[in-house]
Order: structure tokens, then sequence, then C-alpha cells
């Protein structure tokens, strides 16, 4: 199966990543391929068999005691943002 | 023009009340300083994993005993994929195919009295974004993450609501639930307690859902029922007008009061929804179930009709009394204080003057300033007669702003009843003997003026003379007349 | 000093015939003398590497011991490392200094370990070759222009030129055995769930491994002593007790089944062939027994994990957003802006592509197609290992299908590069412990043999593993110029 631009300016729109015209055409033939090359999958019958969605299949999840454990870091914390002021992470205006 | 019937169904959304969130060790109190308690976790720092929060589990098992609802053994979580600055890891944990609670239902009783139930769809464990602010920064919007990961149950019902005030007597029924559960402090201005609404129209007989549009984020009773009211209102006017209504997300403006569409939200919205492999799926045991069942306090319902068999109050008090524990334990700490057969007393003082003086005052039942025992005190003296019911209004306010015992109060006031019948009928023979001609016209037939007697009387003891008492001897010493 | 195995510096250590600081200093050096060449590094930690080499010392005048205690490694830059840089290979990472140590490197520190460094590798663990990296590619020590294979490039490259004698690395698809096998040295990936993936920078969540690499079995052993374990912070972090993995080293092989791989030799190269009968007609020398299995689903890994993969890494990726650390663009005009040039920007050509194929295959219309029929053909794979082994005891294949590839060989297909893990990539699947050990050479380039086990198997593993390389040498040899 062979992929669009117009597919893959919806997916990189949804991923939230910017491509440039350039590099386009590269990834419409490069995504294609890949989906071309993980089609075979759908020559395998997988009729009947349960999605395995993990390697710990079977096992189930662990609670955690509802305590307290993390204290205020905020500034050391902040030191690796971009954009900082009065403790809150500032970015452009986000219209609602 | 045809009749139309409304379809509503709300999504509400109950903060849980742990101490810590859903799968950080950050506290969640509210209105600490801006990320103060949003860790590596809720900052979504690389590297960094989700751990639950057994509380939270317990929680929503609760909530889905309380409703009759099937408990999933085996429940999963998903991510939802979006990007927005209040949702540090661009997913939410959610829960999307397999819930924690599945099919439940809520008796909810309506304002005539009818008793209606409202199907639970599910009920589901998610994460709570953060905060976008917007004061003080010039084209610029500040991020806040406290609220980040705080654990918050997204409660379905089906959508078998028919008017806004019927979705507004089912919010307050799940309201006074999760606050019964004490899973949730209700707070609605804090944000603890919000609803979406699902509304759409259809001719009435139509068995085909309309198109329905979803209100989001609704913080108050009143808001949820005029936002629906306004929708309802647009979708008739834009269906009659030969329009057809769009499903899409809409934002309810409290200061214009109407909806508007949100179509910065709605675009491409493809949340790509899989299992989140940083979390296994919870097992919930008969055991489990069974610990937790351990915990369920008398439902609001169970309270309700206990009140009114054990105590015979009317549904409609019944009802009233047991919306909220703190309520109905003080209601049931008063009656205790009673000898029996006072419980309808009890229940009109609860609902009557103090209900209007803590919400005059604006304060809780826990804090009220008249305590049970108080109160009990107060309404003992009316039925032993020291006092009639209306100098007890004068003396519970008094008791109000003083913080002093009814007996104290009645004594200093001198406002104890008089109930020496000699008492009495030296004022009522002054008082016939002021108003030969009012006597007169009693009686030659003119009934009504029994009461003006009963008034000259009162006036004349400062309101003390016991009212029965009166009212016996002064038919006597009138005679004639024919009143009942 | 150099070529000593971890047990031999232990003891030179525990004798006070070196101190630590000795041993650093050493290896820093021929970080100085060889790195630049190699660029098997995106940090070096030089100062503070004597001041935790002394601190070991001290700990070793008081008498402590432990078999890693004062012992020089290099972590891969996708473990966080409080207060030093930890870019896991990409632009949008370049500024960021982790607050906080990944268990993985916690355990190592208070076991004793001195970091050197931070090694290079593919950017955030997606490639196979090294040459996604920020950072330029990883040049093989055995000859520079042929890749040291990937994604941790740095820590094989670094521990086959002798710079460290232990470094620890990550397995997705087989990022830890497939540049182990390239590089000559031993690479462990060990069960999911035996090392906390707590502080490890997540590309796929449900096949992500921490492990390490060693010149040595022994060595690999003794290292995942200490990073195996159960941790609180990470819920798939299994909590069933570590065993000793040292001790059993030396157990004969008498008696053990080994299954030989049937679905990897098909089509297999002669000469790559030749090294695995070689190394099976060891194993019969040591009293394993040999015999084929098939898995018949196996073939369907690749494809299966370049759906699962990416479709993880596309969701936990979006937390690069520019917002709370790592790249933000010059002068977003607006916030869409702000997101996609951060990460366009931010993150390179491979990345993108891995992202994008994740979105779509977890997108409305697709999801059933792609990610779901993925999931079911992993229960497929998984189930033919577990069938696999109700008959034998450990499974063996070779690690890759051929040595060391020209750098930019495979750049531009990739489809043909992603087949590189065709036979690494089943055991992260079935999440099962595997390790690479090296057979000999081809062209004069290593080749590495690959031994997978059943879940929480790497006692066995590993003792299979070491009793090989009693009975030979191939590990024992250095890239020319590096002895």
């Amino acid at each position: 199966m062979s992929l669009t631009r117009q597919d893959v300016e919806k997916i990189a729109h949804l991923a939230r990543l910017s491509i440039t015209d350039q590099e386009m055409p590269v990834y419409v033939s490069s995504l294609s391929s890949i989906v071309d090359f993980v089609d075979e999958l759908s020559r395998t019958d997988t009729a009947g068999v349960v999605p395995m969605a993990h390697p710990l299949d079977g096992q189930h999840q662990r609670l955690r005691e509802d305590a307290v454990s993390e204290s205020d870091h905020h500034e050391k914390y902040q030191r690796n943002a971009p954009a900082v002021t009065a403790g809150l992470y500032v970015v452009p205006r986000v219209i609602e | 023009m045809r009749d139309w019937e409304v379809v509503i169904g709300l999504e509400i959304h109950a903060q849980l009340a742990t101490q810590s969130k859903i799968f950080s060790g950050s506290a969640t109190a509210y209105g600490a300083p801006p990320n103060t308690q949003a860790d590596l976790v809720d900052l979504a720092y690389p590297g960094v994993l989700p751990v639950l929060n057994a509380r939270a589990v317990q929680m929503a098992v609760k909530f889905g005993l309380a409703v009759d609802a099937t408990i999933a053994r085996r429940s999963v979580f998903a991510r939802k994929n979006y990007f927005y600055p209040d949702l540090p890891k661009g997913y939410q944990i959610s829960q999307y195919e397999l819930p924690v609670v599945a099919r439940g239902s809520l008796q909810v009783m309506l304002d005539d009295g009818a008793v209606k139930t409202v199907g639970i769809t599910r009920a589901h464990l998610e994460e709570d974004a953060g905060k976008s602010l917007h004061e003080g920064l010039a084209n610029a919007s500040g991020i806040d993450l406290n609220r980040a990961g705080t654990p918050l149950l997204e409660i379905v019902s089906e959508p078998d609501m028919r008017s806004a005030k019927e979705a507004v007597a089912y919010m307050k029924k799940i309201h006074t639930l999760v606050r019964y559960l004490e899973i949730c402090d209700g707070n609605m201005q804090e944000g603890s307690f919000r609803c979406d609404a699902n509304v759409s129209v259809r001719p009435k007989g139509e068995e085909k859902l309309g198109t329905r549009a979803e209100i989001k984020n609704l913080n108050s009773f009143r808001f949820v029922e005029k936002a629906i009211q306004y929708e309802v209102a647009r979708q008739v006017e834009l269906i009659e007008s030969g329009g057809k209504v769009v499903q899409e997300t809409r934002l309810y403006d409290s200061d214009k009061d109407e909806t508007r569409s949100m179509r910065s939200k709605e675009e491409a919205n493809d949340y790509r929804y899989f299992p989140d492999p940083d979390l296994l799926p919870v097992e919930i045991d008969a055991k489990f179930i069974e610990a937790v069942h351990k915990t369920l306090p008398e439902l609001p319902d169970q309270k309700a009709a206990r009140f009114a068999k054990d105590f015979g109050l009317s549904a409609y008090d019944a009802g009233v009394l047991s919306a909220s524990r703190e309520l109905g334990a003080y209601f049931e700490a008063v009656v205790a204080g009673l000898s029996a057969g006072h419980a309808k007393l009890a229940a009109n003082w609860v609902m009557g003057e103090l209900s209007s003086a803590l919400n005059r005052e604006n304060v809780d039942i826990e804090h009220s300033r008249v305590n049970p025992p108080q109160l009990t005190g107060l309404l003992n003296r009316i039925v032993d007669e020291t006092i009639s019911g209306k100098i007890a209004k004068e003396v519970f306010e008094a008791m109000w702003s003083e913080g002093k015992p009814a007996d104290t109060i009645i004594e200093a006031k001198g406002l104890r009843q008089i109930t020496d019948a000699g008492a009495i009928e030296g004022v009522i023979d002054a008082v016939i003997a002021a108003n030969p001609k009012q006597l007169a016209d009693y009686r030659s037939g003119k009934d009504k003026l029994f009461g003006f007697f009963v008034g000259q009387v009162m006036k004349a003891t400062a309101g003390k003379a016991n009212p029965a008492q009166l009212n016996d001897l002064l038919k006597k010493k009138l005679g004639g007349g024919g009143h009942a | 000093m150099h070529n000593l195995f971890i047990g031999e510096l232990a003891e030179r250590l525990k004798n006070r015939q070196i101190s630590s600081v000795e041993l650093t200093r050493h290896f820093l050096s021929r970080i100085e003398r060889f790195s630049p060449a190699l660029n098997a590094f995106i940090t070096l930690t030089a100062e503070q590497a004597l001041i935790d080499a002394a601190a070991a010392d001290a700990r070793l005048g008081k008498g402590e011991r432990g078999p890693l205690l004062g012992i020089p490694l290099i972590h891969k830059d996708i473990f966080c490392t409080d207060g030093v840089k930890t870019s896991c290979g990409s632009r949008m990472l370049d500024n960021f200094v982790a607050p906080y140590d990944a268990t993985v490197v916690a355990r190592l520190k208070a076991a004793g370990t001195v970091m050197l460094g931070k090694s290079n590798m593919d950017e955030f663990a997606m490639g196979s070759s090294n040459e996604t990296s920020y950072y330029g590619p990883v040049k093989n020590p055995w000859d520079i222009s042929k890749v040291p294979g990937g994604s941790s490039g740095g820590s094989a490259a670094a521990t086959a030129a002798r710079l460290a004698p232990l470094a620890t690395g990550t397995d997705t698809g087989g990022s830890i055995r497939q540049p182990a096998a390239l590089t000559g040295v031993t690479g462990l990936k060990p069960t999911y769930g035996r090392v906390s993936r707590y502080g490890m920078i997540a590309f796929a969540s449900s096949l992500d491994q921490a492990g390490v690499f060693a010149r040595s079995a022994a060595d690999a052993a003794a290292a995942l002593q200490v990073i195996a374990g159960f941790d609180p912070r990470d819920s798939t972090s299994v909590d069933v007790p570590v065993p000793d993995y040292s001790a059993p080293l030396s157990r004969p092989l008498k008696g053990l089944k080994i299954g030989l791989l049937r679905e990897f030799f098909d089509g297999l190269e002669p000469r790559n062939a030749a090294l695995i009968e070689d190394a099976l007609n060891i194993f019969t020398g040591l009293g394993a027994e040999t015999r084929e299995v098939s898995l018949p689903h196996l073939p369907l890994s690749v494809p299966t994990y370049y759906v699962v993969a990416p479709a993880e890494c596309s969701s936990n990726l979006s937390r690069f957003d520019g917002v709370r650390f790592g790249y933000r663009c010059e002068n977003p005009k607006d916030l869409l802006d702000l997101y996609k040039r951060s990460r366009g920007e931010g993150f390179g050509a491979e990345v993108k592509r891995r992202i994008m194929t994740g979105t779509y295959v977890l997108s409305a219309g697709y999801f059933d197609a792609y990610y779901l029929k993925a999931q079911k053909a992993r229960r497929l794979i998984t189930d033919d290992f577990r069938s696999a082994f109700e008959t034998v005891d450990l499974l063996i294949g070779p690690t890759t299908p051929t040595p060391a590839f020209d750098i930019g060989a495979k750049m531009n297909d990739p489809v043909l590069m992603y087949l590189n893990d065709i036979y690494t990539i089943g055991a992260n699947l079935a999440g099962l412990p595997g390790v690479s050990v090296p057979c000999g050479f081809v062209d004069s380039l290593p080749m590495g043999l690959q031994l997978i086990g059943p879940h929480f198997a790497e006692a066995k593993l590993l003792n299979a593993a070491h009793q090989y390389q009693q009975a030979t040498d191939w590990h024992r040899h250095a890239p020319r110029g590096y002895e």
C-alpha cells in the first residue's frame, strides 16, 4: 500500500512534526515502503488469536500505597525549561 | 410546531480524594503555588514511569458497588493521544475498552416526587490535566501542572435524562453519593466535581437519537441547567428553521448564557487509543471487592428509607435530610436527644431555622454555631412547653449569635412561657375589658376577631403565654362565637 | 591493564595492586587517545570520575569489597544521570541535564562503579548502525569505515576498543546484542522486567530492556547481579528474587538441551553458518545435546516489531514538545508552530519516520489492520518460543545475518536497515533474555553467536556462554591497534 503526500501531511500534523517541502517526497516514499513491508502481516491467519499487548502477559498491575512521597523541586526541574515565569511554563497563548 | 423530546447523557468527572496522585507520589492538595506539586512523573520527564495508586482503585470500586455496577475483574489503562500544553506526556492515561466499573444504575428523585432510574454506562479511572493560565501574560499562557495526574473517576450515564432539570437532579444525586462514599470532596468551585453534557433532541415518538452536541466542563448545577436549556432551544430552533445539528464539542459561556462551538479542539480528533505499555492490566479479585464492600457506608437511599420508616418522615423530608452524611448525622444526633415522637419537630428545625442560618452565614453544617446537643436543648424546651415555637425562633437566633445554651438565654431574657392558667386568665380579662366593641362584634358572629384577642394577649405577655392554653381559656372567656 | 577482565581487575583492586584512581586514569587516557576517531562518546565526565574513583578507593581502604567496587564504566546516553547531560543522541535533548539518576545508574553507582562518560547512540535508540545520532556515527574499532551496529553503538565500540571494561546499553530490538556481535564483545539483554526501566528514556516501553556490554559472560554476570531486581518505580519491573549469577557459571553443560533455530539458518550466508556449526560442535563437546527446532511464526518478527515499536514510540516521544525541557524552536508564531517546529527541528529523520509510522498504524481506520494485527502476531511468535522451550533449555543461532557493514550503506533504505534485526527482534517481542558472544570472524570482522533462554533464565544463559568462552578464545581478540 502506497501513501500519498496528503496521507503523510495528515500524519505529520497529528504527530505535530513540521516537514519541509524537500523532505516530504522522501517521507512519502520511505513510509510507503515501510507500510508495504509491514503489510506482510495481513497475509497471516490470526483468526481467534488474542492480541498480546505486553511481554508480561498474564501478570497484573502492582498497586502503590496512597502516600505523598515527593516534595517541591520545581526550581531544579525548571532549569531545563525553555521559558518560565513566576513558576509557570510559558507557551504561546492557548486559545480555547 | 412539533413536540420535541430532549435526550441528555452526562459524563461526570469526580476528582478522587486521595492524598497522592494517581500515578505519582505528588500531593493533590488544591491551591499550592504553581508547579510545586508536580514531580518528575507529573512533568513527564524523560525516563519516568507511572505506578498506580491503590486508593484510587478502591474508590472506583466503592463507587461501582454503590451504584450496583459490575466491577471488572480485569481492566486496562490506555493512552489517549493528543497535544495540549496542560497535558505533559502528550497523552492522557485513561481507560478505554475495559473500564474498572461497568454497567450500573441510580435512582433519582425528581421535583414532582417521582423516582427515575438512570443507567450508568461505565465509570473509569483517568488522570486530570494541568491548567493554562492567561492573566498577566502578553500573548502567552502559563502552564501549572499541579493538577496534572490528580485521579479522576469519569462517570458516564446512559442518555436517560429528558430535561435539564432531570440532568441536574441526577448530577446532584451523584454529587451526594460521591461525598457519602468519601471518594470526592464535591467542591465545584475548585473543579473537584464537573461534567460534560451530551445533548440532543428528537421529535416525540421517534426512536432514533438526534445528533448530539457535547457541552464541555460545566462546573455548577446552575450552569448545567442553563447550558442544557440554551442548547436545547438552539437545536430545536436550528432544526425547525431547516438546519441540521452537527456533532461537535461546545463550550458554555456563563457570562453570555450561551454555548458556542469549540472547533479548534474538534479539528482532526484521532486519539489513537492503545493499551499503555507502562502499566499492566488491573486485576480485582473477590477479596479486594469484599474488602471495599466492608467500607461502604449507609447509602443516601438507604438512609432516606430508614428516616421515613423509623421517624415517620415524608419521603421528601427523608430525602432532604439524607442529602449529605453530615446533615443526616446532625439530624440523627438531634433526634437522639429528644423523647420519642418528636422527630418531625427535629426535621422541621433542621430543614428550617438551622438550614437558613447556615445558608445565610454560608457555613457547613459541621461548622454550625449551634451544635446538635444545643439544638436538642432548645427543642426540649418546646416539647416541655417551657417556650412556644415562636419564642424558640428568637432563642435560636440568640443561641446562634451568642453561642450560649437555650436555657441560659431563656432565663436571661425571661422568655419562659406562661403556663399558669390563673395568670393567663388575668391577662385575658384585662384585654376583654379594654376592648368592649370587639367583644360585642365577636359575639355577634365576627369569628375572625378571635385572632385579634390572641394577638392582644400575646402582646401583653410579650409572646410568652402558652398558645394552646391561651386558646382554650380565651374560647371559654369569650363564649359565643362559633369558631373552631 | 585494559585487557583484564572485571574479575581480574577487582582482584587487583582488592589486593591494592592498583587503585581505582589509577585504573580510571588509565581508561581516561585511552579514551582521550582513541575516542576522537571512534566518536564513541557524547559526554566525558573525567573530573567526576576521578572523584568517584577516589571515593571507591576510600571504600576499598576501609576493607569494603564488591565485584564492581572501583570498576570504571560507561553509560549509554539513554540513561538519566543526575546533573549530567543526557541527550539520548538527539538534538532534542542536547541541552538536557537530567535531574535524577536512572535506577540502573543508581545501582551501579552504589556498587562503587566509576562513570567515565556517556556513550554515543542512535537517536532515541532508533537505529541499527549508530548513524542516526545527532552527534554523528560511531566507528567500528575493527574497521573505522564500518558501523559498530546500534543503537548502543558507542557502548559496544568503547568496550571493544578497551576504553572501559563495562558499558551499559539498552535493547529494544537487538540494540545490545547486534552491536556486541558487530564489535566482538559480549552483550547481554536480560528478561523484560528483570532490570528496571526507570530513568531509561523510553523508545518502545513493551520492548525496551537495559543490559550490559562486557568482554566476557562472567563480567556480564557480575554486572547483571548489580542491576537486576525489583524497582517499585517501574510497574513493569518483576518482583522475583535475583539468583546468584556468578556461581552457576562453572556448572558443566552436560545434558543441556540446545535448540538450533531452523528459521535462522534458512538462507544464512555459508561462512556465517559455518561459524554457528563450529559453535554447536563446541557445545556438543561440552556435553550439551543439540536438536533443530522450528518457530514457524518467527519470520513475522520484523514486520510485527515495525508496527509495535513505532506505535509505542509515537506516543512515548510526544512529551518532547518544547514546553518543559528540551529543544524549542526560535520565535514560534503560535502554539501549533511551537509544537511542529520544535519537534520537526529537534528530531532527526529516522525518529520522525518512526513517529509517523506509529501515528499511522494507530490512527482511525488502520488500528485493527496494523496495531491489533501485530499484537496477534506477537502472541503467535511468543507461543512459538514457549513451545520450543518445552523441549529445549536454550535456543541458539546467529546474532546478525552479516558482519558490520559500511557506514552509509543502508541509510537510504529503512527496510533494508530494519532487516538487520531479523534474528534479535523475536526475543524482545516475547520478553526473553538473550546474549551475544563472539564466535569467529567473517572478512576479518567479528561475528556473534546468540543464545536465547526462557524468561528469567539468565543464569543458564550466562552459564552456557561462559562455558563456551572457557572452550574458545574469540572473546579475547582485540581489534588491531587497541590491544
